[in-house]
């Protein structure tokens, strides 16, 4: 079978589909491989090291011509139109956000598959570009930052004075996320890294980081799909809170979340970022998807205001090229592999492999996208709360149920005799009044026990309103009514606007903790 | 639209807000647009009531008003900011002592413009006057029991009078003739209004209302502020009866509604009747019973090896009581559970609903040190877990942790709910020195096993252990 390696076309594309040894590894399994002349240049693999591993050097059109087209980026119009019929393109073809290109991709009878699309499931992971790729974008992350960082990572004790370690804070414990905290811990800095996932605790803290958990009530989701997912609202919001104490502490932040499909989550807001120290840095790696952080802007480099750089580059693997095409060459072998089972050089693309299945965007001009999911991992059952304990708690017997509504009874006889027999400005009175009654009964019915205090001092406020009473007796009559009036308009103001105001602060200093690791179920007896 | 109808719309509108405002202050989430919402509501109600007012007043009037609400403002403001947390209990029931105060002057006031005017000038009524005689007596009877209870309980709470309950003989015949004098001055009144006797009847009020809180002892305070709370919507409420306005009658029974089933959730949370707070504080007769056979051999320990113990600590919970807000232990306190959250101790707080002087007294002061309100749990919530707990810091409780609640059925304080400290591994108790608490109750937790008493200041200690730490 004709492999062909054309060169990356794409405006700063710097990798290539093969590497002088995956080229030796492919022609070892039996395949011809044609590479584009020029085409390792960017990622310093010359022609002549190809054609020492035994690849044919020529023009663009003989490799896309190729049986099998080994690709990085998607392909133009053009060059979809030199792929030969019934030909096969590889590549990070990114399907979810590009429809436009799988309908041109089925608008020839080629078949399409897609390296970003595979699945996370353990036979799958010599395949899992997505790794490999995050696995060099989190360390160039790193790199990016310290690079536009002016300071060290390390501390240090010098003759010339002491020199405070970097703090870094990773959001999002993937595999960019893990090289990330690896990378950035040995070179020395304190790494703190967060996660939706409570049980990548473990694998940050092996490389080094410091798991900062979201207080979380429950578990969030994980999808089954082994990638993070999307998170509740009261989560995001908590979330929010632990973020803001960070950013205001941490020099560095590498942002890594992405959710596969969907927009990237927003993580730091721009105010976040504006209460960071001049001189920070934070790297979004998911610009290319909206970005995890306020103000990044995809493959640029922006300083705000306040002096913190945000470094939104798209193409972090690519600026490690030889590494990164070596890393995706050697998935491209695997995928080799896999499509010629009978090892005869026949490509058999068998849709009954949910690995193929879900890589194939387009088959024979067919189009096979999105394909059907593919369950990874077994969610971890939720812990059953345990039963509650009994209660001691000597109460006094109820009330029986003749017996109150006997008083119910009595209440309602004698507030119908006094509403009954009273004037009729009182009747209104008296109804305003019993309605309020009841309704202030209920208003409150659910208080938290926290807030006991705050509710106090507002109802303080409130009651405050008796002023109104004094300015409507206030200048009538006589002296003795004004002096008084007087007298009673200024202490119920001063209720009125000292009760707001220590409400106001009191329910200031209310936080939610943002650091918490986790939080106890509420066990028996919740509050009324 | 004339001005009395727009102002009665303004009242409608300010009622509804102030239900909104309870409302939101039942849930974190949405307690400070409560407060909003409460302050809205006012605005709209003064702004339509000095409208309403300034339509027939003379220039002066209308400058008394701005001077006296300007005073007022001044004057709340600059408490409302001064105030310490520690001091919240204080401010409060100083401030019902206002609206008790006011309360009592709009029924003086009434009384003046229309049965006590000078002929021809007495303001016109819709009702007889006899039921306007009736409202003024009642507005004053409640408004004067306000204001002096308030203010006693002031002088309790900020310590300018001791705060052992007043033990007069037959108080609680007193405080029942008081009621029946008033019942009996109410109809002399009504039957021929005159100063004398409405003198009578305030001094009578004055007396009742003083006499009522000083015979309730420390130990009870939050519930008798926010009985006192609801008195003073009771008091707004009667002050809107006499004036035949709506907006006083709705908030004040919101008010003093809500205030009373606050005094009602106090009063489960001690197994307690409110009757029974009323009547009298703790420990009136059973402190000399059971105050001397329960002594035994405590144990003590240092600062330093409790900073041991808690590091090896899986879970704290932290049970603080009224002596943490005394030696104003909040601030190393929250450092403490700071650093043990950052070693990865499980720390949580457990509050006793009637814990400190106030309702809700000990999560207002943890908020201020910065305690997350997550970790701040209620006695309900903690107390199953506390079996699991590695060590329980007992702050300046000592009622709210007494064994003798749940095992000693002769106990004056016998069926009320505690919190269950005594279950967990090891319990350290900070405390001044050996004496009882409020209640007057020894407390047979101080000579556990599993207890170790931490003697001194609670801030002091607290600090100590953090600098082991």
């Amino acid at each position: 079978m004709l492999i062909g390696v054309p060169r990356e076309t794409a405006p700063g594309e710097t990798r290539v589909a093969a590497t002088p040894t995956t080229v030796r590894q492919l022609i070892g399994l039996g395949h011809e491989v044609v590479v584009e002349s020029g085409a390792g240049g960017a990622a310093s693999f010359p022609d002549e090291e190809y054609a020492e591993a035994g690849a044919r050097i020529a023009a663009a059109a003989d490799t896309w011509g190729a049986d099998l087209v080994l690709h990085v980026t998607p392909p133009s119009a053009v060059e979809i139109g030199l792929l030969r019929d019934g030909g096969m393109l590889v590549g990070l073809l990114a399907p979810a956000f590009d429809p436009d290109l799988i309908q041109a991709l089925a608008g020839r009878p080629i078949t399409a598959l897609s390296m970003d699309a595979v699945p996370r499931i353990s036979r799958a992971q010599s395949l899992d570009v997505l790794s490999s790729m995050a696995n060099i974008a989190g360390y160039r992350a790193v790199i990016e930052a310290a690079h536009a960082f002016g300071r060290f990572f390390t501390g240090q004790v010098t003759a010339a004075g002491k020199v405070p370690p970097a703090k870094v804070l990773v959001a999002g414990a993937g595999v960019a996320g893990l090289a990330a905290i690896g990378a950035a811990s040995s070179l020395g800095a304190i790494v703190r890294a967060t996660d939706v996932r409570p049980e990548v605790a473990d694998q940050i803290a092996s490389l080094g980081g410091e798991y900062v958990g979201v207080p979380a009530d429950e578990p969030q989701p994980g999808g089954g799909t082994g990638y993070a997912s999307v998170t509740s609202e009261d989560y995001n919001a908590r979330a929010a809170v632990m973020y803001a104490e960070q950013a205001r502490d941490v020099d560095i932040v590498i942002t890594t979340a992405l959710i596969p499909g969907r927009a990237a989550p927003r993580l730091l807001s721009a105010e976040m970022v504006a209460s960071m120290k001049p001189g920070s840095v934070v790297v979004d790696m998911a610009a290319a998807q909206g970005g995890n952080v306020e103000g990044s802007v995809a493959d640029q480099v922006v300083t705000t205001a306040n002096g913190v750089t945000i470094i939104g580059y798209t193409d972090l693997p690519g600026r490690l090229p030889a590494q990164a095409s070596q890393l995706y060459g050697t998935n491209l072998v695997n995928l080799v592999k896999l499509l010629t089972p009978g090892k005869d050089g026949r490509l058999v693309l068998d849709l009954d492999d949910v690995v193929l299945r879900a890589m194939t965007v387009v088959r024979e001009g067919e189009v096979l996208w999105p394909p059907p999911s593919v369950a990874v991992s077994a969610a971890p059952a939720t812990a059953a709360p345990p039963p509650p304990a009994p209660l001691v708690r000597h109460e006094k017997p109820a009330m029986s149920a003749g017996r109150r509504s006997a008083l119910v009874g009595l209440a309602a006889a004698l507030l119908f005799l006094a509403t009954a027999f009273a004037p009729n400005q009182l009747v209104g009175n008296l109804t305003v009044f019993a309605l309020a009654v009841v309704v202030g009964f209920y208003v409150i019915g659910h208080v938290h026990h926290a807030l006991h205090t705050p509710l106090m001092s507002v109802t303080n406020a409130i009651s405050g309103i008796i002023v109104v009473g004094a300015l409507l007796q206030l200048g009538h009559i006589s002296g003795a009514v004004t002096v008084l009036a007087f007298i009673a308009v200024l202490l119920a103001s001063i209720n009125v606007f000292g009760g707001f105001a220590v409400t106001r602060r009191m329910l200031g200093m209310f936080t939610r903790g943002p650091a918490r690791t986790a939080v106890s179920a509420p066990t028996a007896g919740a509050h009324r | 639209m004339s001005l009395e109808s727009a102002a009665a719309a303004a009242y409608l509108v300010s009622g509804l807000l102030f239900v909104l405002s309870l409302a939101g202050l039942s849930r974190h989430e949405t307690a400070k647009a409560g407060n909003t919402y409460g302050m809205a509501g006012m605005a709209l109600a003064l702004v339509a009531t000095v409208a309403l007012a300034a339509d027939d007043l003379e220039a002066a009037a209308i400058v008394a008003i701005g001077i006296a609400m300007a005073v007022g403002a001044a004057v709340g403001i600059w408490r409302a900011r001064q105030v310490e947390m520690t001091g919240m209990p204080e401010l409060i029931a100083l401030l019902h002592s206002f609206v008790g105060l006011a309360a009592v002057l709009v029924g003086w006031n009434g009384y003046l413009s229309v049965e006590g005017a000078p002929a021809g000038e007495a303001e016109e009524l819709a009702l007889a006057v006899e039921i306007h005689s009736a409202e003024v007596s009642i507005g004053v009877f409640i408004g004067a029991v306000t204001f002096t209870g308030s203010i006693v309980a002031f002088l309790k709470l900020s310590a300018r009078i001791r705060s052992n309950p007043l033990v007069l003989p037959g108080k609680n015949w007193l405080n029942l003739g008081a009621l029946a004098a008033f019942v009996v001055l109410t109809v002399v009144f009504v039957v021929e209004p005159n100063l004398p006797v409405l003198a009578v009847l305030t001094a009578l009020a004055l007396a009742l209302g003083w006499h009522l809180v000083a015979s309730i002892g420390g130990g009870d305070m939050p519930v008798v502020v926010s009985m006192l709370n609801s008195y003073s919507g009771w008091a707004a409420a009667a002050a809107g009866f006499l004036l035949d306005n709506d907006l006083l009658i709705i908030t004040g029974a919101l008010v003093g509604s809500s205030g009373a089933y606050l005094s009602y959730i106090m009063c489960k949370a001690m197994n307690r009747s409110f009757i029974s707070v009323i009547a009298g504080g703790f420990g009136n007769e059973g402190a000399a019973a059971s105050g001397g056979d329960e002594d035994g051999e405590h144990t003590e320990i240092t600062a330093a090896d409790v900073a041991e113990l808690l590091m090896d600590a899986e879970s704290v919970v932290i049970t603080p009581g009224y002596g943490m807000a005394v030696a104003h232990a909040q601030g190393p306190v929250a450092d403490l559970t700071r650093q043990l959250t950052e070693r990865g101790v499980d720390v949580r707080f457990g509050i006793h609903p009637v814990a400190g002087r106030l309702p809700g007294h000990m999560n207002v002061l943890l908020a201020e040190a910065k305690v997350p309100y997550d970790i701040v749990l209620e006695m309900d919530e903690v107390n199953d877990d506390l079996a699991r707990t590695s060590v329980v810091l007992v702050i300046g409780a000592n009622d709210t942790v007494n064994p003798s609640a749940a095992e000693d059925p002769s106990s004056p304080i016998a069926g009320m709910p505690v919190l269950r400290v005594w279950e967990a591994e090891t319990v350290i108790v900070f405390k001044r020195s050996m004496n009882t608490g409020y209640a007057g109750v020894q407390n047979p937790l101080f000579f556990r096993e599993n207890t170790r008493m931490l003697f001194g200041d609670a801030r002091e200690r607290v600090e100590d252990i953090l600098k082991a730490l």
